[in-house]
């Protein structure tokens, strides 16, 4: 341990249908620590009915989000010296616009069918996304791509708060990426509660950790929509 | 009849593999687990889909189990999966010693490597160290760990396995004669306790399944938990996974996933289960070992520090395992107490072999004749993957 200092953990707590609360847990943390590290501690040494999501703790599955200090942080790689200071609070809630499981963690079922209808492609050639969509075909080699699906963007996006039916940012970024813009993947997002719903706040560009920019993807998929109600007015096939 | 019911405890790779297993050979499942799934040591993995190399000298069971279920998880997952290949490179003349021995070794496990000249390697992998004197390609692979088990877990939901997160197993239910009828849990999102009777209970608790066959009563199970530290930085300094030619040890992996890389590992004894330190002395390990392998690292940020632990267990164990790789026990046999079964140890590569050897032995116990028929199936898409419906939220 290089540096040690004390902060308050405000964790937000919810079991069953009791009222909701936040619970104070005084920390000793190195400032260099992720502030995942010290919400397991505190399961691990102070309370064991605390719940929360992880998995990875190295940013490539999308299990840790959570709103710290009123901010979407992917907790597993947000070191605890960028969101406090010595002496201060680290107020931990879930997710906003997911339903709550319990405390921390939240339901990520309808998010997932959604980037599954859609048709987001889990894995990609390597040159795929950092050019933005462009597809390099010489390219044989595949990676992991770059949405983790962590839900990060749909909690901050202004929209999705005032409806549960918006399809979100992550959700209509997918569809850019597939890029497979089939019938059923059109009556989705061409449509009321898809990419025309987006009042480009880029909240979700801001938050995402892992360099989607979502709201570029929206705008472009916008672009794409546009062009084919242009070709099918024309007639062109 | 009715179908026998199962009880899983614990949701890594384990506890999902067996569960589809089970599911697959027609019994009904129920997953408890006491947090999210893989919280435990299978979400925190290297990542790294063996292709048996790295064991082919000292551990050619190991290697022969790795690239047979290397060559089945491409098959029936490939959505989880980086196949880019890896490559072994040798640095010096101690790397070069080790040569020799892994042609054979990589022979004798039908490895498929193929050897490059440092040229070669270069234009495969430019950011190698271009001091490297050999290297061979071999078809390891990158996993992303949640997704795999989420795969494992759709496929399981689709046969009508539930699976309960947040529900910690805190006692079994026995008989007068001491056997196990089933078992009690805290379901940790509505602070209750609950209670299923089951005709065989999966102990898949990895590092605490020691702990939690003690519940059972008389069952000595000491495992030691055996952690080790990776260590993320922020670019894709390598496509394929890169290993140091040369016996396993520390720092001598770099798994590319995503747009970063990720080196490990480390090998220590810890003593606390649940909460494991990551130490700075071993980042800065994992550093220097990286940086010569790849020295780019030297001017890479870094994203991420993360510790495992490996359920290690003790070697005067009294009970008989299955096989030397995992370790599989009956406790009817090993301490006369029936109706429970503890899967532990074993590899992420090899998930689902360990899942078929339990479950046959399940099948076995159960007077059930199904064979196993995971290897030949497709996976369903891991965000298939849904909480049992009484966990529901509104
Ligand atoms: C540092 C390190 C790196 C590794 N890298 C690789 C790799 O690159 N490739 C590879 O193939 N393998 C790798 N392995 C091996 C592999 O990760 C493990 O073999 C595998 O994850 C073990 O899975 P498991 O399901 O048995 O255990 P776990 O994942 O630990 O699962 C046990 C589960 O049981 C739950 N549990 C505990 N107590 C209870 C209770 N009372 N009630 C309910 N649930 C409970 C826990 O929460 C946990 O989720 C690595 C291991 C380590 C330590
Ligand atoms: S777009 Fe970014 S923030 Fe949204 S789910 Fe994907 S990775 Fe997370
Ligand atoms: S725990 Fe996987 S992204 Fe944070």
């Amino acid at each position: 341990m290089t540096q040690t200092w004390h902060v308050t953990y405000e964790i937000f707590r919810k079991k069953g249908d009791q009222s909701t609360h936040y619970d104070r847990f005084e920390m000793k943390v190195d400032p260099d620590e992720y502030v995942l590290d010290g919400i397991e501690r505190i399961w691990a040494f102070h309370d064991r009915s605390l719940v929360f999501s992880h998995a990875c703790h190295h940013s490539t599955c999308g299990a840790c989000g959570m709103v710290v200090n009123g901010v979407e942080k992917l907790t597993c790689i947000t070191p605890i010296r960028s969101v406090t200071k010595d002496g201060g609070v680290i107020r931990v809630q879930p997710m906003r616009n997911f339903p709550v499981i319990s405390d921390l963690s939240v339901d990520m079922t309808v998010f997932y069918q959604r980037m599954e209808s859609v048709g987001h492609q889990p894995v990609v050639s390597v040159g795929f996304e950092d050019s933005k969509g462009k597809l390099d075909s010489e390219d044989d080699l595949l990676r992991l791509s770059d949405c983790i699906e962590c839900g990060l963007c749909i909690s901050a996006c202004p929209i999705a708060l005032t409806t549960p039916a918006y399809l979100g940012p992550a959700v209509l970024a997918g569809a850019q990426q597939s890029g497979d813009l089939n019938p059923c993947v059109l009556e989705l997002v061409d449509s009321e509660n898809g990419a025309w719903r987006c009042h480009s706040a880029y909240e979700c560009t801001e938050v995402c950790p892992s360099h989607v920019d979502p709201a570029w993807r929206i705008m472009d998929l916008r672009k794409k929509l546009v062009a084919r109600r242009i070709k099918k007015f024309f007639g062109v096939k | 009849m009715d179908k026998p019911q199962a009880i899983v405890i614990g949701a890594g790779f384990t506890g999902v593999a067996v569960a589809y297993d089970l599911a697959q050979r027609g019994m009904k499942v129920t997953v408890l687990e006491r947090g999210p799934l893989v919280n435990g040591t299978s979400g925190r993995t290297h990542g790294l889909l063996h292709s048996g190399a790295r064991y082919a000298v000292d551990d050619q069971e190991s290697a022969i189990e790795c690239i047979d279920e290397n060559l089945i998880l491409r098959k029936i997952i490939p959505q989880v999966i980086e196949p880019n290949g890896g490559l072994f490179v040798a640095l010096n003349e101690s790397d070069m010693a080790y040569r020799e021995a892994f042609i054979k070794g990589c022979a004798d496990c039908h490895i498929s490597i193929e050897e490059l000249t440092p040229r070669q390697a270069l234009s495969l992998e430019p950011n190698l160290n271009p001091k490297l004197i050999t290297a061979f390609k071999v078809p390891d692979g990158t996993f992303d760990p949640l997704r795999l088990a989420m795969g494992f877990a759709a496929s399981a939901n689709a046969l009508g396995a539930e699976i309960h997160l947040f529900c910690e197993v805190q006692d079994f239910i026995l008989d007068g004669m001491g056997n196990v009828k089933g078992v009690k849990y805290l379901d940790r999102s509505s602070n209750q306790i609950k209670k299923i009777n089951a005709d065989i209970v999966i102990n898949a608790a990895g590092v605490w399944a020691g702990e939690v066959a003690g519940h059972a009563g008389n069952i000595d199970l000491p495992i030691k938990p055996t952690p080790g530290v990776m260590v993320a930085y922020d670019q894709r300094l390598c496509q394929r996974v890169i290993n140091r030619l040369n016996e396993p040890g520390d720092g001598d992996i770099i798994v590319p996933q995503r747009k970063m890389i990720t080196v490990g590992t480390t090998s220590f004894e810890a003593d606390n289960l649940d909460y494991i330190p990551v130490f700075d002395d071993q980042v800065q390990l994992m550093f220097e070992r990286g940086c010569e392998l790849i020295p780019a690292i030297k001017h890479t940020k870094e994203r991420g520090a993360f510790m495992a632990s490996r359920p290690l267990l003790d070697s005067g164990t009294k009970g008989r395992s299955l096989t030397r790789t995992f370790k599989c026990f009956d406790h009817k046999e090993s301490d006369n107490v029936d109706g429970l079964v503890t899967i532990t140890g074993g590899k992420a590569t090899t998930m689902r072999l360990m899942a078929e050897k339990t479950v046959d032995l399940v099948c076995q116990k159960l007077g059930m004749r199904v064979p196993c028929q995971t290897a030949e199936i497709p996976i369903h898409s891991y965000r298939k993957f849904h909480l049992a419906h009484n966990q529901e939220v509104a």
